[in-house]
């Protein structure tokens, strides 16, 4: 139940890689017909991704994963507009990826404006022309939360971000394969995709770049990905990002189906007493429920649920390497000791109703037992 | 965060010894912070200058509860001054260690149990050499 975390590849998805790696291992780059069968694969999983998010062919960039294609989109744009204006538009609950390249860019002189949200994790897009300024170069919102599922009225920024004529950026890792994702109807110029979160492979992302919206590559060298992306190809994995996304569009009404468990998995949780969802009760991602419940931490819970065989995940601190909970629950207002309580359940493909209802039926034990180890619970 | 928990501090996780409060306790200490998402308190009994009873109670993660329940065990039957000498380290050696991250934020139950004992001394009126708290200053009991 942390199909957020990443997803496995499908078998149709790792067949279609499975040739690539010592039959068909040439280098795109090169002439000879095995290469040239390279090249072709890639063109042809360039179409696929393309045609997840209505875009075309030749505004698809493979990356390395969704991390990269966000610090190439803002750091990209930012460099390659630093005539123009030096101050960027976010907000307070993006990816550490968009969130710590624009801490970067702050170190070397940009200005960065964080966008706070409301309880339920929600961009005001108000907020965000208010934020406007003649130096403003770029609009870097996600799609939705990979935290507490919020999926933001991206349509509502695109129509702003189109007036004032500044690039939108999205992180919509989260988001293509899970929920329609039209670059068009979104008015996005730039968007982030990762292969993993959407049952292909890992160590390969993609970054669509509207025509005629220009970045400053990141990588220097041979002038792969219209030299925007220089590095050899990662030839099986783009061939199983391509073979994801053609699967992710076939079955995106599936995906569509997966609100129902998650509204069932909600309630049932809802049932525990001093227990709270976190993020928008109908905006939000169709697979991810996020709650909280009063008087314990979420690392104790999860090593719990572990134990029942369940997996999932958890905004404490304490499962994480800082010391800090969540900046996106302390985003939406809650105390600590409410962030260090929550637990994300996200579900996929592979989970059924039985699971839903099994993670239903142990989680009451789990929560009264830490409560009776806890000395806030009264 | 699971990663790096030794098998005995996932059996005194799942097994915790002597959670719960002791109604007439004799000294109780709190320690640790919501913020670092860590909240221990002990309780302990005293009787002729021993450890009769030792209890916790805690909020936190699974080191956290792990070392609340390994203290209480090195602890019952020790006398005050042995008490005292019980570090943050005996704590994480009987456990067979602690992952690095959790040496720091999560491992305080030696500190509570010294918080526990400075509380019985205070009420009491009676005077001991305390040992300096490790971490004190980051780790101060806030307001709820």
């Amino acid at each position: 139940m942390d199909h957020s975390a990443t997803t496995p590849a499908d078998p149709l998805v790792v067949e279609a890689m499975l040739p690539y790696f010592s039959e068909k291992f040439g280098n795109p780059s090169s002439l000879y017909t095995i290469g040239r069968q390279a090249r072709r694969a890639i063109e042809e999983s360039r179409q696929k991704v393309a045609d997840l998010i209505g875009a075309k062919k030749e505004e698809i960039i493979f990356t390395g994963s969704g991390t990269e294609s966000d610090n190439l989109a803002i750091k990209g744009i930012a460099y390659r507009n630093r005539k123009k204006g030096d101050h960027i538009i976010t907000s307070s609950i993006e990816h550490h990826a968009v969130l710590h390249s624009c801490k970067y860019l702050e170190t070397q002189g940009f200005k960065v404006t964080y966008i706070p949200v409301d309880k339920d994790g929600l961009v005001n897009p108000k907020d965000v022309e208010k934020a406007i300024t003649p130096g403003t170069i770029l609009i870097t919102i996600m799609h939705a939360n990979n935290e507490i599922g919020t999926v933001q009225p991206l349509e509502e920024i695109g129509k702003i971000a189109k007036e004032k004529n500044i690039p939108l950026h999205t992180d919509s890792v989260q988001t293509t394969g899970k929920i329609p994702v039209n670059v068009d109807t979104l008015g996005v110029s730039l968007l982030s995709m990762s292969a993993h979160k959407i049952y292909g492979p890992k160590g390969v992302g993609a970054l669509y770049l509207r025509k005629g919206t220009f970045v400053e590559p990141q990588l220097h060298g041979g002038g792969h990905e219209r030299n925007l992306r220089s590095s050899t190809e990662n030839v099986p994995g783009i061939v199983g990002f391509g073979k994801a996304c053609e699967l992710a569009k076939e079955r995106l009404p599936e995906e569509a189906k997966l609100a129902d468990l998650r509204d069932r998995l909600i309630k049932g949780i809802l049932e525990i007493k001093d227990s709270y969802l976190n993020g928008h009760p109908v905006k939000r991602l169709p697979n991810n429920a996020n709650v909280r419940f009063s008087y314990i931490e979420g690392e104790s819970m999860i090593l719990n649920l572990d134990m029942k065989g369940v997996a999932a995940s958890t905004g404490s601190a304490c499962s994480s390497t800082s010391l800090e909970p969540s900046h996106v629950l302390m985003a939406i207002g809650l105390k600590p000791e409410e962030a260090h309580g929550s637990l994300r359940l996200t579900i996929g493909r592979g989970n059924t109703q039985e699971d839903v209802d099994y993670v239903v039926s142990v989680l009451p034990e789990i929560v009264n037992k830490l409560r009776m180890i806890s000395p806030l619970a009264r | 965060m699971t990663d790096g928990y030794s098998e005995k501090v996932m059996e005194h996780f799942a097994n915790p010894r002597n959670v719960g409060e002791i109604k007439d306790a004799d000294g109780i200490g709190k320690v640790g912070n919501p913020v670092c998402g860590d909240l221990m308190w002990i309780y302990i009994k005293v009787k002729d200058n021993r450890l009769e009873d030792v209890k916790f109670k805690t909020f936190g993660c699974g080191a956290a509860i792990a070392t609340s329940s390994m203290i209480t065990e090195l602890a019952k039957g020790k006398t005050l001054e042995e008490a005292l000498k019980i570090t943050r380290g005996d704590v994480a050696e009987a456990l067979d260690g602690l992952p690095p991250i959790k040496m720091h934020c999560s491992n305080l139950a030696a500190d509570g149990l010294h918080a526990a004992i400075k509380d019985y001394l205070e009420k009491t009126g009676k005077k001991m050499e305390l040992p300096k708290m490790e971490h004190e200053d980051e780790h101060a009991e806030s307001s709820l």
